[in-house]
This record gives structure tokens, C-alpha cells and sequence, in this order.
């Protein structure tokens, strides 16, 4: 049973197979499952929220990349995409909906607000969402391009799939985690 | 106050026939008639201008602040808009920092209601009268007006920008 | 049909619920403690500011050129309308008379950003209700007009389109091809999405009679824009203080008389139909002419010119470290946006930067009333009000 030529399956892992059975590490193959269903909380603030709705419309469509379904709850979402500027104001807020995420999570700080202030070096605005919570990645931009929201997505990919699965209980991330005040 | 507009003279000898001694100046920059009143009597003055039928600048278009450092003042500046002839009106008030009150609109319009809000949050002007004066915007435990000319744009304590390489 | 229920309410089984600032339903953050009796709201309590960013006092350590790019942000989904706003106001301050064909560009862009924001509010005020496939539909759209404003310059959603004075090039051939095809196909695109709501029985009982508000009120409470309109008042800037030709233009102002979501809804939805009209109309007879009018210091020289005469050199440089020359005075000036009269109030020390600037944003203005408009509606009522009022939060903290 041969599968067609036009039809793209996900690369296997390194591993020994066989007629019938597939042998590779548990990581790699948590990994690979975890990689292809990453459930984003959409936290859109502003002006990059909306690059993210023309992302997940039709055009760049982000379901291909398996984040079909955006959930609005944090308990059953895996990664935070903080897209917009976070006033001083909304800080706490956003790390109760940080603390409120079950393990694994990652954060991707999309624009220029989320990473760094961006242009707004004001009184009322944090500079950058590392200052409350640890981020993954971020996707600079003011907006960026559909086109760059999904190359982060692609790196925050990468970071899952790569990811051992002791990294959550090493004394490293312990030691991140207290540092932001988490325990 | 010279103008080749009939509507504006007329409004201007209406408020001063009214209101003597409270109008102080009257102009028309850029077009736009602009009154400067004493704070003591704004609720009337606004009331006059709202509700005469012949006036009838019954619509608050905005309201915000002003902080003039040289002269150690602040002011308000409400504009209204009479929709049925298309004619604005700007009413400034100025008074000293030292003494920041005045008295609400929210009598007349609902409009002013957050206007008001948001102006005592960036200036720190006291609007006798209003329902539930607080911040708005700012958080609530931020204990100075943030637009007055005296404080800086930026946080001070920010810790990861550069001043000198900023030109600041 | 909603009807608000009349009832005694007995104060001590009121129950406390959060619509908080991070909630799918809440387009932008802004926080609402309801007070519910069940499924009835008795009474609401906003919280707004979690999105603050100062641009007031920005705006007066900006030179101003500079400002355009802060003017996006605040209708951040129809900022080329806010970028012609500040232009055109700084242009009053200066005294400065743009050319024909500058004015008629700028209708074209202004309507073209205008049916982008009516796409989202529509679209979405769908998915709230339920309709998903409307929004995905109509938002390939959109791209189309993206294409459009990235063939000008350069940016798909913050703009900073124009300059004072006008624009920085002419319209490419390649634009003009865009704009062309855009006013061919969106009828047919909208006339479907049209179809799937307009007289959908699901659509028409969960969106009629939902936050209704009377004309007196809405004027009392400062309302402008789609959001009066639909309570009957007919006041559009665009007709009442015309500015960049709009005289020139044959387009009528939509007008409902509930002032419920439905009509809100409608009013915006032949709104987008007006402006393609008013698009086609701008493209029928454009004038020839200048693209910019003649401000010097406000107005990039041609390189050629930088790089040979002395005068030229010394505007760049000027224009580029931001120092310029303005009158002295204040000056306010509105625009049509996307929700309403969009002004600014400038006032002028004559320095390099605002001595004061103030936003009258007309989000801000509205989202006062919500509290009031949802006393006595149902829970998924209060959803669909606050959609249909297109909040947009940029414009509403500022």
C-alpha cells in the first residue's frame, strides 16, 4: 500500500524500523506529536492582533501548522502568542494567564510592543513582556507580516519539538521560573 | 473681536449680553470661534449655549486639558457643535495650579462623564459635582498626573534603555 | 425579538461576573463587571486603560512629521483615515491648499480603509453570533485591500500613508490595475456575505432589538459615526464639514431608526457599498495634476535637487532632524473615521513639536455609554452590543 507522491507526510524521526514497527526515542516522538498540535491562546492586544486574524484567515492560513483550534482558556493551551503592547496596567494580568497555563507551555512575544516596548517608551507602558513573564521567542515587526508570525510559530516549533522531556523538572528552568517570581 | 462671519457676532453679543463679566476674550482662529470665559459661571455659560433655541450648540464634540508652564496655569477647553448649522464653538477656561476646580458637565451632557475622567487623570483638575471622579486610564495607584509639563515622557525606572544613546 | 425584562430584583441573590480583559468576545481589552440576576444584567461597571499608551504626551515630543506613524495606531484598522486626519489638520494650521488630484487620491484611500473597518466589524459581529464562515469569506478581501495599501507604501496595516502636503509618489500603474480590480470584484464578494446574514432568522433574533439606544440619547452621550446613524440621526462629517473634495461625490448617509445592533449592522453594510461608489465615482474623473502641493519645508525635495541646489538641501535636513517652522494657534480638525468624528486639537507654540495634542477619539466617547446600554439585557445580548459598537481598544486608551 504505497502512499501517493503528491501527498506530504511529516519527515520520521531517527530510528531503527521494521515491517510493521517504528523504534525511536520517547522524546523524539513526543516531540513530533507535540510539534503538529501546538493550541495557541490568542492574547491580541492591539494592532498586531489584527496581522493575527489576517494570519489565521484563509490567506496565510496558521491551521496548516496544526493550530487549528485557538483556545481562549488558558488550561488548554499550550502556547501564549502575546501579540500587542502591554501596559504597565495589564501586566499582572498577563501573568495570572501565564500562571494559569498547564506544563509545557511557551510564549511568543509577536511585535515590536510585546518584545520591547516598541515605540512607545512612555510612562504607562512595559517595556518589553520579559519583564513579567520568559519568552520563547520573539517576532520582531510593527506588524510584522502574516509571512513573519509564522516563521516564529515555525521556531517555536522547532523549540518543541527539540525539547527533552526533563527540561520542565531541571534546576535551570526552576531557577528561570524563580527569577520572574514563579515558583 | 473683528470677523466677517455675521453668525460668530452675533453668538459673541449674545454671551456678552449674558454673561459680562464673565467673557473675557473672544477670537476666531483658524476660523473657528473661540471664547475664553472664567471658570465661576461654565455650567451656565454651556447651559446658555446648549439650550437657547436660537444658539442651540446642543452636541459636546470634546473636552479635554491644557497645562500652560509659563504661566503656571491649567485650563479646559470644551468644544460644541450646533449640528443644524454646522457652526463650532471652543469655550476656554484657565485658572491657577494651585486652585484646579471646576464644576462638572455632567448635568448637560453624559458625554463629559469620561472626558472628565480622563482629563483629572492626565492633569489633575478637580470636577466638582462629578459622579464618580477616578482615574481612568493611568493605574490607579499612580500618584502624579502624568501630562503635566513638569514630568517626563519616559518611565524613570526603566532599567534596559540607554539615555545617552537615546539623545534623551 | 429581545425585550428587556421589567422585574423586581432582590439584592441579595445579585451575582458578580467578570467580563474580564482577556475574554474571546471582547475585541481589544477592556474590563466590565456585571452585576447579573441570573441571566439579566443589572447593572455594569467598565474599566478601560489596559492599553494606555500615552499619546498625547508622545505626540508633544514628536516633530510633526513624525506624529503620522502615532496616528495609526489609534483605529489601527483603518489608520490610513487617521493618518489623512493629521495631515489634513497640520495642512489647516499651515494654511496649505492641497491640489485636486491629491484630495481625490486621498478620498480613495480613506473610503478604501473604510470598508477594511466595516469588513472586521461585520465579520466579526458575525462570529459572535455564530457565523464563522462569513469571516473567513470576507476577509480574503482584505488582503486585497493590503495589496493595495503595500503597492502605496509599503505597509500593510499601520500605514503612515501620505505626507503633509500630499503624497510622497504618484500612484503606480500597478496600483491603479489593484484598485481597479478590488471595485470589480468586492460587490460580488460582499453581496455573498450579504446573503449569508442579512435575512438569516438565526442572525435577524439574536441581533435585533440587542442594546438599543435612542437618538436623544446617543447624542447626549456623544455618539457619532455608524453608531448614530443607526438611531436615526443623520450626521456624517463628510457631509456636514466637507473636507478633501467631498462635495465633489454623489453618495448617500445610511440612516436606521432603532439604533440596535441590526441596524448598526446595516448601516455599516451600505456604508461599504457607498464607498465603492464613491471609489468609482474618484477614479471616473481624476484630475491631473501635482500629487503633493507646494510645502517645502514640509515636503521631501526631489533627490535630484537635494543633491544639486542649496535651498533643497537645506529643507531635507530640516524636514529630516524634524525642525520646522508652524504658526502659532490652534486648530481643530475632524474626519469621518471609522466609528465616528475622529478630531484632533492641535495647538501650536510655533516650535518644532505640539505645544498640545488632543485626540477626540470616538471610541472612547461611545464605550461610556455600554454600561447604560446593556441595564436590563441578557447576557449574550450584552456580546453582541458591544461587537456591534466596534470598540476598537487602540483608539479607546490612546
Amino acid at each position: 500500500m504505497g502512499v501517493s507522491p503528491d501527498i506530504q507526510i511529516v519527515t520520521a524521526p531517527e530510528g531503527a524500523g521494521g515491517e510493521g514497527f517504528f523504534a525511536t526515542s520517547l522524546d523524539k516522538a513526543v516531540g513530533l506529536a507535540r510539534k503538529n498540535s501546538i493550541w495557541p491562546l490568542p492574547f491580541a492586544t492591539s494592532c498586531c492582533g489584527i496581522e493575527f486574524m489576517a494570519t489565521m484567515a484563509s490567506h496565510y492560513d496558521m491551521a496548516r501548522f496544526g493550530s487549528e483550534r485557538n483556545s481562549f482558556s488558558p488550561r488548554q493551551a499550550d502556547l501564549l502568542m502575546v501579540m500587542g503592547t502591554i501596559s504597565k496596567k495589564m501586566g499582572p494580568i498577563l501573568k495570572q494567564v501565564y500562571l494559569q497555563m498547564a506544563e509545557p507551555r511557551w510564549v511568543i512575544a509577536v511585535g515590536a510592543c510585546a518584545s520591547s516596548g516598541g515605540i512607545f517608551d512612555t510612562y504607562s507602558v512595559l517595556q518589553g513582556i520579559d519583564k513579567v513573564i520568559p519568552v520563547d521567542v520573539y517576532v520582531p515587526g510593527c506588524p510584522p507580516r502574516p509571512e513573519q508570525i509564522l516563521d516564529g510559530l515555525m521556531r517555536i516549533q522547532d523549540l518543541v519539538q527539540n525539547e527533552t522531556l526533563r527540561r520542565r523538572e531541571s534546576p535551570e528552568y526552576k531557577a528561570l521560573m524563580n527569577s520572574y517570581g514563579i515558583e | 473681536m473683528e470677523s466677517n462671519n455675521a453668525d460668530h457676532i452675533k453668538i459673541v453679543e449674545r454671551l456678552k449680553e449674558r454673561f459680562a463679566e464673565s467673557i473675557k476674550d473672544a477670537a476666531e482662529p483658524f476660523g473657528m470661534l473661540t471664547v475664553s470665559v472664567e471658570r465661576k459661571d461654565i455650567i451656565a455659560i454651556i447651559s446658555f449655549l446648549s439650550k437657547e433655541e436660537d444658539l442651540g450648540f446642543a452636541f459636546l464634540t470634546d473636552l479635554c486639558g491644557m497645562h500652560y508652564d509659563t504661566t503656571d496655569q491649567l485650563g479646559v477647553v470644551y468644544h460644541l457643535h450646533n449640528m443644524y448649522s454646522g457652526i463650532r464653538i471652543r469655550i476656554k477656561t484657565l485658572f491657577p495650579k494651585s486652585n484646579p476646580e471646576i464644576d462638572s458637565i455632567t448635568s448637560l451632557f453624559e458625554a463629559a462623564n469620561w472626558q472628565e475622567r480622563e482629563t483629572y487623570d492626565f492633569f489633575g483638575i478637580i470636577f466638582k459635582g462629578h459622579p464618580n471622579l477616578k482615574r481612568i486610564l493611568n493605574m490607579d495607584e499612580m500618584d502624579y498626573f502624568p501630562l503635566r509639563k513638569e514630568y517626563a515622557l519616559e518611565d524613570g525606572t526603566r532599567t534596559d534603555k540607554n539615555d545617552s544613546m537615546f539623545g534623551r | 425579538m429581545i425585550e428587556p425584562i421589567e422585574q423586581k430584583i432582590d439584592q441579595r441573590n445579585l451575582n458578580t461576573i467578570n467580563l474580564g480583559p482577556t475574554h474571546p468576545a471582547t475585541h481589544g481589552i477592556f474590563q466590565n463587571v456585571l452585576q447579573m440576576d441570573g441571566e439579566i444584567i443589572v447593572s455594569a461597571e467598565s474599566t478601560v486603560g489596559y492599553i494606555h499608551r500615552a499619546f498625547e504626551k508622545l505626540a508633544e515630543r514628536r516633530p510633526y512629521n513624525q506624529i503620522t506613524p502615532i496616528t495609526d495606531r489609534l483605529n489601527y484598522c483603518s489608520s490610513p483615515i487617521n493618518n489623512m486626519g493629521w495631515e489634513m489638520t497640520v495642512e489647516k494650521l499651515l494654511g496649505v491648499q492641497t491640489p485636486k488630484r491629491v484630495d481625490y487620491m486621498r478620498v480613495i484611500i480613506m473610503e478604501l480603509a473604510r470598508i477594511a473597518d466595516h469588513i472586521i466589524c461585520n465579520s466579526i459581529l458575525g462570529v459572535d453570533t455564530g457565523a464563522l464562515t462569513g469571516f473567513l469569506y470576507i476577509f480574503q478581501e482584505r488582503e486585497h485591500i493590503y495589496e493595495i495599501f503595500e503597492s502605496i507604501c509599503g505597509a500593510r496595516l499601520t500605514t503612515n500613508i501620505g505626507r503633509i502636503g500630499g503624497f510622497e509618489r504618484d500612484f503606480s500603474d500597478v496600483t491603479w490595475k489593484k484598485i481597479e480590480k478590488f471595485v470589480e470584484n468586492f460587490p460580488k464578494a460582499l453581496g455573498e456575505f450579504e446573503r449569508l446574514l442579512n435575512r438569516n432568522r438565526i442572525f435577524i433574533d439574536r441581533t435585533v432589538g440587542a442594546g438599543a439606544i435612542t437618538a436623544e440619547k446617543a447624542l447626549n452621550y456623544g455618539f457619532t459615526g455608524p453608531n448614530l446613524r443607526a438611531a436615526g440621526v443623520d450626521y456624517d462629517v463628510r457631509v456636514a464639514s466637507p473636507y478633501a473634495s467631498y462635495q465633489d461625490f454623489d453618495f448617500v448617509i445610511p440612516v436606521g431608526k432603532g439604533g440596535d445592533s441590526f441596524d448598526r449592522y446595516m448601516v455599516r453594510s451600505e456604508e461599504m457599498w457607498q464607498s465603492i461608489s464613491i471609489i468609482k465615482q474618484a477614479m471616473a474623473k481624476m484630475p491631473t495634476g501635482p500629487y503633493h502641493a507646494d510645502v517645502p519645508e514640509f515636503y521631501l525635495p526631489p533627490k535630484q535637487d537635494v543633491y544639486s541646489k542649496m535651498e533643497a538641501l537645506i529643507y531635507h535636513f530640516k524636514i529630516v532632524m524634524g525642525e520646522m517652522d508652524v504658526p502659532i494657534g490652534e486648530v481643530y480638525h475632524s474626519v469621518e473615521g471609522g466609528n465616528g468624528e475622529l478630531g484632533f486639537y492641535l495647538v501650536s507654540d510655533g516650535g518644532r513639536h505640539p505645544f498640545r495634542l488632543h485626540f477626540r477619539r470616538p471610541c472612547f466617547i461611545a464605550y461610556q455609554a455600554y454600561a447604560d446600554m446593556i441595564k436590563g439585557s441578557m447576557l449574550s445580548d450584552a456580546i453582541i452590543t458591544l461587537s456591534s459598537l466596534n470598540v476598537i481598544a487602540g483608539e479607546l486608551d490612546a
